[in-house]
């Protein structure tokens, strides 16, 4: 009893230092303006609520609010949520609602609205490992919601950011229409953030305006925030330059992340822990359950010893990149950068070859392989492996695929040697990065489960110690000795971390640059 | 007049059996566009989404559901926004025609004008000049003409704006500001496109003239002492354009598939970029509706194409048709 009240006022201190520490941060901020944002692809639709994704993200953090934010690093901080607590067994999380928060129609947001949210995305989200283990959700009063939970889960308060758990109103969305397809997710959105949809003109642009009656005193800064889908990234880059747009994020291109830090009037910045909670690793991956070579460990090894992380990064990304030596991103506290890194060697891999069985024959050839890949800007890291991998004797074959739908049903239909290929950690282990390696995930025919094959007994009851760890020591340790292990399995090769960069202009103040970056409400933001 | 609508009919109802096969036999479907898009999803849930669509279906029995629902002017929803189909290609079909449109009207009358300075001195630098100029508009790639204008024009010096149909602050202005917005956003993709069929018109002009002018009739006029102005434009170039308003309209398809990649380089909110990002999505209902009224668009263009010609030859009007 004592210790939950303690765990409790503790805190609610800390959520009340913290709310006036962020309101001191945004001295200088100026009201007004109109900012334009360049985005890259047109949403499906503007509810993150049953839609994973940047298209859909980036207009649905302004549209709706979440329990916590993370507006620099990985300390959650008040939002719709003015504090919270979880109990010392770490099954029961409860959340005090901010009084006097309102949806865009004037509702009042309250308790069954969160837990409505909360229920919404378990049923509809791709990702069931945020919210799997939460039971139930109680609504004592209006403004308070206990989440029950089957097992600690400290994913949990990542999961409750804008980007995963946007509160929509149940009085629109609980009206018996699939939410998934419901048309308050493009029009008339009724949404709980700074921002309100003006008008959403497909493949042309998304104009949100201040909500005047948005709960946090004297934010959003900006008037308008007009969001122009230009997807050619030339004309994104041209339009930054000269000032056309002030703000553009996820561009990933290293010429154009190379042309735009070097012009005057933008920064191209991917600091510190920027985009860390997206955590997007690019990586080379095998079918360990093919017939073939790629099935034995020594292989892999081999293959990582031959291909050189360093020229990927350096030659291929143009050094805008960091280099991935796990499945964990750099940027997250759980990040163990002691493992195997398979540093170029040659002379290892040649001897690792041949320790598998696989003597060079008269040509000089070991065997063949095929390497696939997904989409054009990762055509160069397939087509760089070909000439690396015969020089230990193996002879390459790129089969590309016209489109992104044909490269998935390949991939996720286990039809492939090697492929290159990108997925996010989003944030908290448990949601994006053990669905890669656990045994329970090899679904064929579901791109981005654990289409390799990969089954190792250890990685899993790592995987499911870790997910319910609540103390955060054990829980590294943990997760450093999984990284360790998959590094010497070798399931797929990590190479690097995708170099997402914000770009914003001078006149803009406060820019999301945080570990979630664009995909982030842009209330603090202001024009100079 | 009866058996020219016959065709057409015809003709569309091939395009839309055709591109549905097509699309069919093509890898992968919506479930796994919306898969990707979403960064992952479970097998229940692409399962769902295919019972949703009718993908499980045996492939005849989805034919003959969309012929029937065509038939009733029915074009359905798309996979990947939820909207109508007829409802996404009437935002986009006026952007896409005023593109078309407008480049045509530009590499006619810049490619005609052109024609006809060389046709009088076939020989002279300024002939000369613009044969080069329009052999490199027609064998520069079209995106290629595109980012370099875009470069030159709206990056070095900043005269155009980079991308978009309007500039979105004009949401409230006056309609005439929202029309100047629009011209100006329109230039330069309608100089890239029709960079492209300059040459041919300019050469085609340059061709027709220089035998027209070679003609008997055009002797007696020159004899009768007309001016040489009204020579040449009143009688010559009059008769030379036949060829070159033929040449349009069989360029008519061209034009429209040309659009695409212009849309997609300056961003032009028209059918092209979606029929791209549909065909890329494998959005079905949203592709076969766009080529279904792509297809009436070039058989339209056609048609008046023919009215065109009729009314600047007197010859070919009456009978036949």
């Amino acid at each position: 009893m004592m210790k939950r009240f303690v765990a409790a006022s503790s805190a609610l201190a800390m959520a009340v230092a913290l709310q006036a520490g962020a309101a001191l941060a945004d001295d200088g901020a100026k009201r007004g303006g109109t900012l334009i944002w360049a985005v890259q692809n047109t949403p499906r639709h503007l509810n993150p609520a049953v839609q994973s994704g940047i298209a859909t993200g980036e207009p649905g953090n302004q549209l709706f609010a979440a329990p916590l934010r993370y507006d620099e690093d990985w300390t959650p901080q008040p939002y719709l949520a003015e504090s919270w607590s979880t109990s010392a067994d770490g099954l029961t999380v409860t959340l005090n609602l901010v009084k006097g928060a309102t949806f865009h129609d004037g509702t009042p947001i309250k308790s069954s609205d969160v837990a409505f949210s909360i229920r919404t995305v378990q049923e509809n989200h791709p990702f069931k490992t945020m919210f799997a283990p939460v039971d139930s959700v109680e609504t004592p009063d209006d403004h308070t919601a206990v989440i029950k939970l089957s097992k600690p889960h400290p994913a949990l308060l990542l999961a409750m950011s804008s980007q995963l758990l946007p509160i929509i109103p149940e009085h629109v969305y609980g009206d018996g229409q699939d939410p998934k397809t419901h048309p308050a997710n493009a029009e008339n959105v009724v949404g709980s953030g700074p921002f309100k949809l003006v008008e959403f003109k497909r493949d042309q642009h998304i104009i949100l305006e201040r909500n005047d009656d948005f709960f946090i005193d004297g934010r959003p800064y900006l008037d308008k925030v007009v969001m122009r889908i230009i997807k050619d990234g030339a004309a994104r880059t041209i339009a930054l330059e000269n000032g056309e747009a002030h703000l553009s994020g996820f561009e990933q291109n290293p010429r154009d992340i190379n042309r735009l830090k070097k012009a005057s009037g933008v920064t191209a910045t991917s600091e510190g822990v920027a985009y860390a909670a997206i955590g997007p690793i690019a990586w080379l991956a095998f079918n360990t359950a093919a017939d073939g070579p790629t099935g034995n460990k020594k292989v892999r090894q081999a293959i990582a010893y031959a291909v050189d992380r360093d020229f990927v990064n350096k030659a291929i990304m143009l050094g805008t990149s960091t280099p991935a030596l796990t499945g964990i991103h750099p940027g997250s506290p759980f990040y163990e950068p002691n493992v195997e890194t398979y540093d170029l060697d040659l002379d290892k891999a040649n001897a690792l070859l041949d320790e598998a069985g696989y003597p060079r024959g008269a040509d000089g050839t070991r065997f063949k392989l095929t390497v696939d890949y997904g989409w054009a800007g990762i055509k160069a890291q397939a087509e760089y492996i070909k000439p690396q991998l015969k020089k230990v004797g193996i002879d390459v074959e790129i089969r590309s695929s016209p489109d992104f739908p044909t490269w998935a049903k390949r991939v996720g239909g286990h039809d492939f040697e090697m492929t290159w290929d990108v997925v996010f950690n989003w944030g908290d282990p448990v949601i994006g990065v053990h669905r890669t390696y656990a045994s329970s995930n090899i679904k064929k025919g579901v791109i981005w489960s654990n289409t390799q094959s990969y089954a190792n007994p250890r990685v899993d009851e790592l995987m499911e110690m870790a997910g319910s760890e609540t103390d955060p020591a054990r829980r590294k340790a943990l997760y450093s000795e999984f990284q360790k292990i998959i590094a010497e399995d070798v399931p797929v090769y990590h190479t690097y971390a995708l170099p997402y960069h914000t770009i914003y202009s001078d006149k803009v103040g406060n820019p999301p640059v945080g570990i979630w970056a664009t995909v982030s409400p842009l209330d603090r933001v202001y024009l100079k | 007049m009866a058996v020219r609508a016959g065709y057409a009919l015809a003709l569309l109802l091939a395009v839309v059996i055709l591109n549905f096969t097509l699309i069919h036999i093509a890898p992968g479907d919506i479930a796994d566009t919306i898969a990707g898009d979403m960064g992952g999803a479970t097998e229940e849930v692409m399962a769902q989404i295919r019972a949703d669509y009718g993908l499980d279906k045996p492939f005849p029995v989805q034919l003959g559901i969309y012929l029937g629902n065509v038939v009733r002017l029915d074009f359905g929803y798309s996979f990947f926004f939820n909207t109508p189909v007829t409802s996404l290609i009437a935002e986009r079909l006026p952007a896409t025609l005023l593109l078309v449109f407008t480049a045509q009207i530009f590499a006619l009358v810049i490619g005609v004008v052109l024609g006809v300075i060389s046709a009088r001195r076939p020989h002279g630098l300024l002939s000369h000049f613009v044969t080069l100029l329009a052999l490199f508009g027609y064998s520069a790639p079209v995106f290629w003409t595109g980012i370099m204008l875009l470069i030159g024009l709206s990056l070095l010096l900043p005269l155009f704006p980079v991308a978009g149909m309007i500039d979105v602050a004009l949401i409230d202005a006056p309609l005439w500001r929202q029309y100047l917005s629009v011209a100006h956003h329109l230039f330069l993709p309608a100089l890239t496109l029709a960079s492209i069929f300059l040459a041919l018109y300019s050469r085609l002009t340059r061709a027709s003239m220089l035998e027209v002018l070679g003609a008997d009739y055009i002797r007696t006029a020159r004899a009768k002492g007309l001016s040489e102005r009204d020579t040449v434009y009143r009688h010559a170039l009059k008769n030379s354009l036949g060829p070159v308003v033929t040449l349009a309209g069989l360029q008519f398809s061209a034009v429209v598939s040309g659009a695409v990649l212009v849309e997609t380089v300056f961003s032009w909110p028209g059918l092209g970029t979606l029929a791209l990002q549909s065909i890329l999505a494998r959005d079905t209902p949203t592709i076969l509706g766009i080529l279904f009224f792509s297809a009436l668009v070039v058989i339209v263009g056609n048609l008046l194409t023919d009215l065109a010609l009729r009314l600047i030859d007197p010859r070919i009007r009456g009978g036949g048709g």
